[in-house]
């Protein structure tokens, strides 16, 4: 809501400067976004006299003006327009002066004849024919009729000495979508009398019931109707003061009629409308829902298919608007109107909103009653509608108000109860002040009873009332306090702590955490290759996307991680580990909310093996102490490269994968560099990670060291081979680590060679050879017997 | 022979005192110690005095003997020393060679931001909240007081995950103070951060998912009062002693009173600048006093219970903490911006 400070100075009489209104205005809460100060925008444009106009000697269309600028000597200017004659009075943009737009006007010479500054058209300095229809548009802007004398500031006349306040509004307030709401607002925070105008109406005689009719055949939608009939109407353009008023507002003027309802909507809050009575069939306005098929041309000439769900105004045929959003080209105020009548209505927001939402019109008024409006306010505005049409001789205004009420709106009433709003706020504001502030705010009270004024529908408890208080109090004056009361344990719960804690074990190894967006485009299922996966391409989706691209729920990490490797591929980075924390959407029962389950992966390329990975991923695992794991090749993951791809299981349950993505994969994201990825199930980890550490003793004996290479056929894994030795080895053996692969003479073909080193201790005497000789022979005899693993 | 030990004594001591290697040194203990050296050799010569000279000449002889010992080991000790500092001297290292550095990993902005702010939280007594992403609009919308034909519902603001409007991807975090409070007797003093929807374009300051933290603190006797304490600590943990805060009326459906929270510029010390918009002041986060409509859908009686709410934006926060001008910056994550965190 834009509001002119002159227009407000009607209403309030108080001083302060735009900084101040600001400021006191955001701290009672109508908070100001932006204020215009259009007097900057114009700088040293005065009304000139032209005193002598001739021909400019070089040129064929240039006039040479000698201009009377209220300074005593006159001023030369060259001007190119043809429309000015001697003696006109005209605006001069004199040496050194500001037009809209940040254009700088100097004296200078034009074909070799100095002019001291410029005549201005209506459109060099920001206006036009709207704001002063009397005037020409391309040519020097004529002042003789704007009672104007030589050295007048252009500004006034242009309604530019205003500042124009921009409010944001919220939605629980339309009733300071209007001048005499935020008046009201300004007038209490100022602490100053709020002036309203009762609106007073002639009349010229007659009988409003004798020419119409109005019937609401929807009261749900429409609880009250007010209309008046003005004839003899003389349309022409509204007076300067009303036209720099709509203009101060971000209205274009237009023509009496149409800027009368303009102004009080802007002034009540109250959209208003006008019909050619002429237009109007059988003299009835019937309030009734659209019929199926029903189509309107809406004033701006666009054809509107109507839905029985819309509210429409008709006449006894068609409809002549839809209701609250915008009038019927059928029955528009034109030149040629002889009687209007005047709809001052209320109509129900959530119904105006969703017409105008599926006409695609969000209008001035649409925009107010989707609010809620006051059904109090349709009489004073069409009142002050009337008086405007007198005051502006725009016609006679027909007596009788037709005011059909289809639903009362209760009122309502509150205790006053200062211990509690005091108890709420945590303040000690003085009754007096509270009664003082609702009082100015209009609601009435009688003894302890609070009677909440009819447009303030957004006051319903004691806690709203603490709001109107408290506001006007000052929140900043509201002392803070330190929480009180029971002393309650705050911390993190274990799974918030793994969580902290696998972070910091990925950035202990390097990796560094991302995030990435919760939905991914369906197509990065086929992307890793899944794309008939009904396990994971089975996802949430949303319905009303912002694109293709972010329209489903991931079910997996993968894509998001592979686009941010790929990201960091073409940015040119040398290399990346990353890691990210993320929730996956796993789809239950159509009805039911999906299960939000959480995923560690990893993703990284750049100097890397498969092994590294593993190594990263096993140092992960350590952390959380969790044992046991067990690493299995998987060649059916397609996502992933065949040969190098890994299941890592706990105890027989599945926790995880990891390996290099499959090269179409990678491919797939425009990269030709090895990608590597491991996905980790958070809750997995979660249970199987020991929480509880007990000390165990340090060993008391030396052990016995024996290394052991062994040769067998290349396909037996190293992980079949160090089962199969911690079988043979006894208790008395404390590791088998792998140290070695090789292949290659003097190995045969299709054989390799492995060695492991051993480590054999007791927990009650040194051991000797002697006591690990039977242990290595079972050792190498179940190896041999197993698979056929012989020593080298 | 007394002139003897003397003359042996002045003269190794000079000898010793100029040796500089460790073998000219051995050389000198052999030639005045050992079994051939100067000093024994006149020792030998003990038996040709008187019985009377003896005790003298031994007592002189042993102080001689002992005098050279002393230098000697004190020499070696002294060589001992130049030589490690020799030695050391040779192994010194270029110590502006860059080291070999792990390379360690680093923590996103946000979760930079975000744990600062869980664990100021967590000193005040809070415990931290979860609740689900996609969820039932009974939870996101009705139960906070935002009836249906509100704004907020349309759908070009939310996204839909069922055509009925039952299910959607949450546009805040406060349906988790719904979730609580139904569950939870008070004290309650939670908060609740995590990702959030809404249906805007991607751009330098607007992201179609983003992050809030929630506060909530329902009790008995909770004020308005208490609202700005918390928030002040806050602010003062997050942006320093003494950073000021102001609370303007604000509306939001499910608290009342309701405000908005500006801290006074950093940049400009509340004058006006560019960061601020000129206002001298920046907008931080909404709050207010849980409405009581909530309060009741939750089974808590507002007529004994009261409590506060806010949330927090937490991108905002973000950009602001490290200066970063552009929200995709966040979410592109490229190495080169992740590793300055």
């Amino acid at each position: 809501m834009k509001l002119s400070r002159k227009w407000l100075s009607e209403f309030v009489d108080f001083e302060a400067t735009s900084k101040e209104y600001d400021d006191k205005m955001t701290l009672s809460g109508s908070k100001v976004e932006l204020t215009e100060e259009p007097s900057e925008e114009i700088k040293n444009v005065v009304v000139g006299k032209v005193l002598e106009i001739v021909r400019h000697e070089n040129s064929d269309h240039m006039w040479v003006c000698q201009v009377d600028i209220g300074e005593g000597e006159p001023v030369q200017i060259v001007t190119g327009a043809q429309n000015v004659k001697q003696g006109d009075l005209v605006p001069v943009a004199k040496h050194k002066s500001l037009l809209p737009g940040g254009v700088k006007i100097e004296k200078g010479k034009l074909r070799g004849v100095a002019s001291w500054g410029m005549l201005c058209s209506l459109k060099e300095l920001g206006l036009d024919l709207h704001d002063f229809p009397n005037a020409i548009e391309d040519g020097i802007w004529i002042l003789n009729d704007e009672g104007v004398k030589p050295g007048d500031d252009i500004r006034p006349l242009m309604g530019a000495d205003d500042s124009l306040v921009e409010f944001e509004i919220t939605n629980n307030r339309p009733d300071c979508l209007s001048v005499i709401g935020l008046a009201r607002e300004t007038a209490v925070t100022f602490d100053k009398p709020l002036k309203l105008h009762e609106p007073v109406v002639k009349g010229c005689g007659g009988d409003v019931r004798d020419h119409l009719s109005v019937e609401i055949q929807n009261a749900e939608l429409c609880s009250r109707y007010c209309a008046r009939i003005v004839k003899n109407i003389k349309i022409a353009p509204s007076p300067r003061w009303l036209r720099q008023r709509l203009r101060a507002s971000g209205v274009r003027p237009i023509n009496n009629m149409v800027d009368i309802t303009n102004y009080v909507m802007l002034e009540y809050g109250q959209p208003m409308h006008a019909f050619d009575y002429a237009c109007l069939n059988g003299g009835k306005i019937i309030v009734r829902n659209a019929k199926e098929g029903e189509t309107m041309n809406t004033l701006d000439g666009t054809p509107r298919p109507l839905t029985p769900n819309m509210l429409v105004i008709a006449d006894g045929e068609k409809p002549v608007a839809v209701a609250g959003v915008m009038g019927g080209e059928n029955s528009e105020i034109t030149e040629n109107t002889q009687m209007a009548v005047f709809e001052s209505a209320n109509f129900n927001g959530t119904s105006v909103r969703r017409t105008a939402k599926a006409l695609n019109m969000r209008t001035d008024s649409s925009s107010r009653f989707e609010k809620g409006l006051d059904p109090m306010s349709t009489l004073p505005a069409i009142q002050r509608a009337c008086e405007l049409v007198e005051l502006l001789g725009a016609g006679e205004v027909v007596d009788g108000v037709i005011d059909v009420v289809a639903a009362e709106k209760p009122v309502t009433t509150l205790p006053l109860e200062p211990e509690k709003i005091n108890a709420l706020l945590g303040a000690e504001i003085p009754v007096d002040f509270m009664r003082d502030t609702l009082t100015k705010l209009g609601f009435t009270l009688d003894g302890d009873t609070i009677t909440v004024p009819s447009w303030r529908g957004d006051v319903e408890r004691c806690a709203d009332v603490a709001e109107e208080v408290g506001r006007f109090w000052g929140y900043n004056e509201i002392p803070a306090t330190p929480l009180r009361g029971e002393t309650v344990m705050g911390g993190l719960t274990e799974k918030q702590k793994l969580e902290r804690k696998l972070g910091e074990t990925c950035r202990g190894l390097g990796y560094s955490e991302i995030m990435t967006y919760s939905f991914i485009s369906p197509s990065g299922y086929a992307k890793i290759r899944r794309g008939d996966d009904a396990a994971i391409t089975n996802s949430i989706r949303i319905l009303n996307p912002l694109g293709e691209d972010t329209s489903v729920m991931r079910t997996t990490s993968l894509p998001s991680m592979l686009e941010t490797l790929a990201r960091n591929v073409h940015n040119r980075n040398a290399s990346a580990r990353l890691y990210e924390l993320a929730k996956l959407y796993l789809p239950k029962a159509a009805d039911e909310l999906p299960e939000e389950k959480l995923c560690l992966t990893l993703g990284a390329y750049g100097g890397l093996d498969f092994f590294d990975l593993k190594g990263d991923v096993e140092a992960i695992l350590d952390a959380l102490r969790i044992t046991g794991a067990e690493f299995h090749a998987r060649k059916d993951a397609s996502s992933y490269h065949p040969g190098r791809c890994a299941e890592i299981t706990v105890e027989g349950r599945v926790i995880g994968i990891l390996g290099q993505l499959h090269p179409a994969v990678a491919e797939a994201y425009d990269v030709t560099a090895e990608l590597y990825a491991a996905e980790l199930d958070f809750e997995a980890l979660r249970e199987l990670s020991a929480a509880e550490i007990t000390y165990a003793p340090l060993p008391r004996f030396p052990g016995v060291h024996r290394d052991l290479a062994v040769v067998c056929d290349a396909a037996v894994t190293v992980l079949a081979l160090e089962k199969c030795i911690r079988a043979a080895g006894g208790s008395l053996l404390k590791a088998a680590d792998f140290f070695d692969v090789y292949t290659g003479l003097p190995i045969p073909a299709g054989q390799k060679s492995v060695a492991f080193s051993l480590e054999f201790r007791s927990d009650e005497k040194s051991l000797t050879d002697q006591d690990v000789e039977p242990r290595m022979a079972a050792i190498l005899e179940k190896l041999g017997a197993e698979l056929n693993a012989h020593i080298r | 022979m007394k002139a003897k030990l003397e003359e042996i004594r002045s003269a190794s001591m000079k000898a010793i005192e100029s040796v500089a290697e460790a073998a000219d040194l051995e050389a000198l203990r052999i030639r005045y110690l050992g079994k051939k050296g100067e000093l024994t050799a006149v020792l030998k010569q003990m038996g040709s005095l008187t019985p009377e000279e003896r005790p003298a000449m031994g007592q002189l002889a042993n102080e001689v003997r002992a005098r050279i010992e002393g230098a000697i080991s004190e020499k070696a000790a002294l060589i001992r020393e130049a030589m490690l500092e020799k030695k050391l001297e040779a192994e010194a290292l270029d110590v502006t060679i860059p080291g070999k550095k792990p390379s360690l990993g680093h923590k996103h902005p946000m979760s930079v931001v975000l744990d600062e702010a869980k664990d100021i939280f967590i000193g005040m007594g809070f415990t931290i909240a979860e609740g689900p992403e996609v969820e039932l609009t009974e939870y996101d919308f009705t139960r906070l007081n935002i009836p249906e034909g509100h704004t907020v519902r349309d759908w070009q603001d939310t996204f839909y995950i069922t055509e009925d409007e039952k299910i959607h991807l949450r546009c805040q975090t406060s349906p988790v103070q719904v979730r609580v409070m139904e569950k939870t007797k008070p004290p309650i003093r939670i908060i609740s951060p995590g990702r959030v929807y809404r249906k805007d374009e991607v751009d330098a300051t607007h992201s179609p998912m983003f992050h809030q933290i929630e506060g909530l603190v329902v009790d008995k006797g909770v004020t308005m009062g208490d609202l700005k304490g918390t928030l002040n600590a806050l602010v003062e943990k997050l942006y320093g002693a003494g950073t000021k805060t102001r609370f303007r009326p604000h509306h939001f459906p499910f608290t009342e009173p309701s405000c908005e929270v500006d801290m006074q510029c950093f940049a400009c010390g509340g004058a006006g600048c560019r960061v601020c918009k000129g206002e001298g002041w920046i907008e931080l986060l909404g709050a207010g006093m849980v409405h009581p409509k909530v309060l009741e859908g939750c089974g808590i009686d507002p007529e004994v219970y009261s409590g506060f709410a806010f949330g927090i934006g937490v991108e905002r926060m973000t950009m602001r903490r490290f200066n970063i001008p552009d929200l995709r910056l966040i979410y592109e994550n490229d190495v080169s911006f992740l590793g300055q965190f």
